[in-house]
């Protein structure tokens, strides 16, 4: 029985890595033996992910669907090839909902007090008026947390993310002395134990576990699914826009928008952009505000 | 001959007197404190400290500032009086030594209490990743300790045989050990050569492996985008700010070692006199790196430095930053412009306030700059806007200090704390006993 379940997922794992075209020479050979499904015995030579060769009869190579486990925290370094994520923040169209950080939450099986995202209230100085600002991991291209990892537990990805290796995370939170923006967060006790048994990704962020960093994650797991994160889809008001710089396209879920539109006719800017960090997340200034400033976080949450 | 008798006598190691075993039993009960609340700390994790997500760090890291500081002592002393041929350093570069070795040990040992995994220390040697500043301590560290063990063998070698020749009838035991340790020492003219040699490049090497560690110790902070931290005066601040709390440390340490052991006739108030000039010179210069560090940026300050700096000079950490100031620097600088204040019972005050201010120093240092982030503190309980250590951070904490006063207390219990051999030649009387081994 475990012997079956071996060799499924390794097969299944080998063509995986053939539908993410890395085999360029033999796709073409296992595509045919896919479609024609002969039953004559002659075998196929295909390249594993760790570089062996393999040789497996055609009858055993089957078509699948796009499998949807959670990343390894190996293939979680990689980056989604031919992307370059971006989030641009709407801080005209916040009004502290703070439904965001419940989906975030509740995603990441987080408690109150270590939320991923933080809605900051806001004031420039004394004569400007007061706004809300949806603040979470900025993903930044030039990440002060990645410079001082002394394991390489926290990571930039060639598709623009930053994430953390919480099975490598040591613990000493020099990543959040770092971070300009209070990004992080710490596993101070045991977190909730609910979701023990689901496997570790740090493409999903959980479980969580003690001793070790958290933060936001720009939610890769449902990237590789194309669907948005979990806090641009639950925002009543169409606050953030997240997409693909390469593309140059953005949407709130509601409707999508050239990013360098977007960013040109409103201004949008990067948050301290002095620190040269680089950030991922664009920020387009609280002007012409859907809703009055309110304080009461009751009234703002129905929406 | 009765000179040389007399010296031995008066250097040799002790039995601990009843003073002595009350020390050590107190020591040992703050340990022990300290090792339950290391391992509720293990069982519970992080949270059973005062420290959460904005006040990430607090007296774990202050206190390893402080012993690497601390340690700071055996460059500043034995290295740089050596290559300046200061005479005088002879009766406390032993105790340098020790205090060298006890904090440099305890400095490696009190940042692994930090770390939120240590199960997974090892990762550090796997994945080590040569960019960060931790991977710099991780590999100053250890070297530093291998350096101020061998700074303090390397001279210690004649002392054993004398030791082991002087308790081979009353203490053939511990005779011994001496002997074992000692490593066949003999003194012969090759010997003391390649001894001579070997401490001519360990002194040389102190200095540069000494600067290197207060200035890694100072670069954990200025890489960061801290307000506070991001300094580029912060390396030269640190290393400045070793060789007073080093020295304080030292004055303290020989204070206590002359009254217990009556040593008076060795460490004589012109010893004292020179420590006390020596250490009013680096309060000097600690001053002046302390005013580049907080005075200067008041002129420049953007807002949130701004906001760290009021809260140092009249806010929430004005008591901390004055004691640290007054007590820990301007008082002791005063006092020991002035002869009196360089006598060895005003000495040992002002080695304990430089000693105490410099302590807290460190956390005036490490704390504030935490709580005063560039984006608002919200949506997190009230008390995380605060920092003050729990009852589990005091107790580990002070088994970390109790444990760098037990392995001094017990180098002293098993060591001439004043080299005998290099007193005995110094004196003079030497030249006979040698002439005699020798033919």
């Amino acid at each position: 029985m475990e012997n079956d379940t071996n060799q499924d997922s390794s097969r299944r794992k080998f063509l995986k890595n053939l539908s993410a075209g890395s085999m360029i020479t033999l796709t073409g050979m296992a595509c045919t033996s896919v479609s024609c499904k002969q039953n004559s015995g002659e075998k196929t030579t295909l390249m594993t992910t760790d570089g062996k060769l393999v040789q497996v009869s055609n009858s055993e190579i089957e078509a699948m669907e796009h499998q949807h486990h959670p990343a390894t925290p190996a293939e979680a370094r990689e980056g989604i090839p031919g992307k370059k994520f971006v989030m641009v923040v709407d801080l005209a169209k916040c009004k502290n909902a703070k439904k965001c950080v419940e989906a975030c939450d509740h995603t990441h099986n987080l408690t109150p007090d270590r939320p991923y995202i933080k809605v900051l209230e806001m004031q420039d100085n004394e004569k400007s008026a007061p706004y809300w600002m949806p603040k979470k991991c900025f993903q930044c291209d030039n990440p002060p947390c990645v410079k001082v990892c002394p394991v390489g537990a926290t990571y930039k990805r060639t598709d623009g993310i930053v994430l953390v290796d919480n099975e490598r995370c040591i613990g000493c939170r020099f990543c959040m002395a770092a971070c300009p923006y209070s990004a992080r967060v710490f596993n101070w006790g045991e977190p909730p134990r609910e979701d023990e048994n689901i496997p570790y990704s740090p493409e999903t962020s959980v479980p969580s576990k003690i001793g070790t960093v958290g933060k936001c994650d720009f939610c890769p797991d449902m990237l590789r699914q194309n669907k948005l994160p979990h806090c641009v889809t639950s925002c009543p008001n169409g606050v953030i826009y997240f997409g693909d710089e390469i593309d140059d396209t953005v949407t709130n879920g509601v409707e999508t928008v050239r990013l360098s539109t977007l960013l040109k006719e409103k201004a949008g800017y990067r948050y301290m952009e002095e620190l040269g960090t680089k950030p991922r997340v664009y920020y387009l200034p609280p002007v012409d505000r859907l809703f009055p400033f309110e304080k009461d976080t009751e009234l703002n949450s129905e929406s | 001959m009765k000179n040389y008798d007399t010296l031995i006598n008066d250097l040799a190691p002790r039995k601990f007197g009843r003073r002595g075993t009350i020390w050590v039993f107190l020591l040992v009960l703050v340990i022990i404190a300290g090792v339950i609340a290391y391992i509720d700390q293990i069982r519970k994790g992080l949270v059973v400290t005062n420290l959460r997500d904005y006040a990430l760090w607090g007296i774990y890291i202050s206190n390893f500032v402080f012993f690497v500081a601390t340690s700071f002592v055996g460059s500043a002393t034995v290295a740089v009086l050596r290559l300046t041929k200061n005479k005088w350093r002879t009766p406390v570069v032993r105790i340098a030594e020790i205090i060298t070795l006890a904090s440099i040990i305890m400095a490696g040992f009190t940042i692994v209490l930090d770390m939120g995994r240590p199960d997974r220390l090892m990762n550090l040697f796997i994945h080590a990743r040569l960019q960060s500043p931790i991977t710099w301590d991780v590999i100053i560290i250890p070297t530093s300790i291998v350096l101020s063990f061998l700074m303090l063998y390397f001279p210690l070698l004649p002392d054993l045989k004398v030791l082991k020749k002087a308790f081979a009838k009353s203490r053939p035991g511990l005779s011994k050990w001496y002997g074992k340790f000692g490593l066949n020492w003999s003194g012969s003219k090759k010997q003391k050569a390649i001894q001579q040699k070997s401490i001519k490049i360990i002194a040389v090497m102190a200095i540069p492996v000494g600067i290197m560690l207060q200035t890694i110790d100072a670069w954990l902070f200025s890489t960061t985008y801290r307000v506070g931290w991001d300094s580029t005066n912060m390396g030269a601040y640190f290393i400045s700010g070793a060789f007073v709390a080093g020295l304080g440390a030292l004055i303290t340490v020989v204070f206590v070692i002359r009254y217990v052991r009556k040593l008076e006739h060795y460490i004589t108030e012109y010893h004292f006199d020179k420590l006390g000039k020596f250490l009013a010179l680096t309060c000097l210069v600690y001053l002046y790196f302390n005013i580049n560090e907080y005075v200067i940026p008041i002129f420049t300050a953007p807002v949130e430095e701004e906001i760290h700096l009021n809260a140092l000079i009249y806010g929430e950490y004005a008591g901390l930053f004055w004691f640290s100031q007054v007590v820990g620097l301007l008082l002791p600088l005063i006092i020991l412009l002035f002869k009196a204040g360089r006598k060895p019972r005003a000495m040992f005050i002002v080695g304990l306030m430089v000693v105490i201010g410099s302590w807290w120093k460190r956390y005036v240092i490490v704390t504030p700059t935490l709580l005063h982030p560039f984006l608002p503190i919200e949506g997190v309980p009230e008390s995380w806007q605060h920092y003050f250590p729990s009852v589990h951070e005091w107790l580990i904490t002070s088994a970390t200090l109790a444990m760098a006063l037990l392995i001094i207390t017990l180098f002293v219990r098993y060591l001439p704390v004043i080299p005998i051999q290099r007193t005995a030649e110094e004196k003079g009387y030497l030249t006979k006993i040698d002439k005699k081994e020798e033919s």
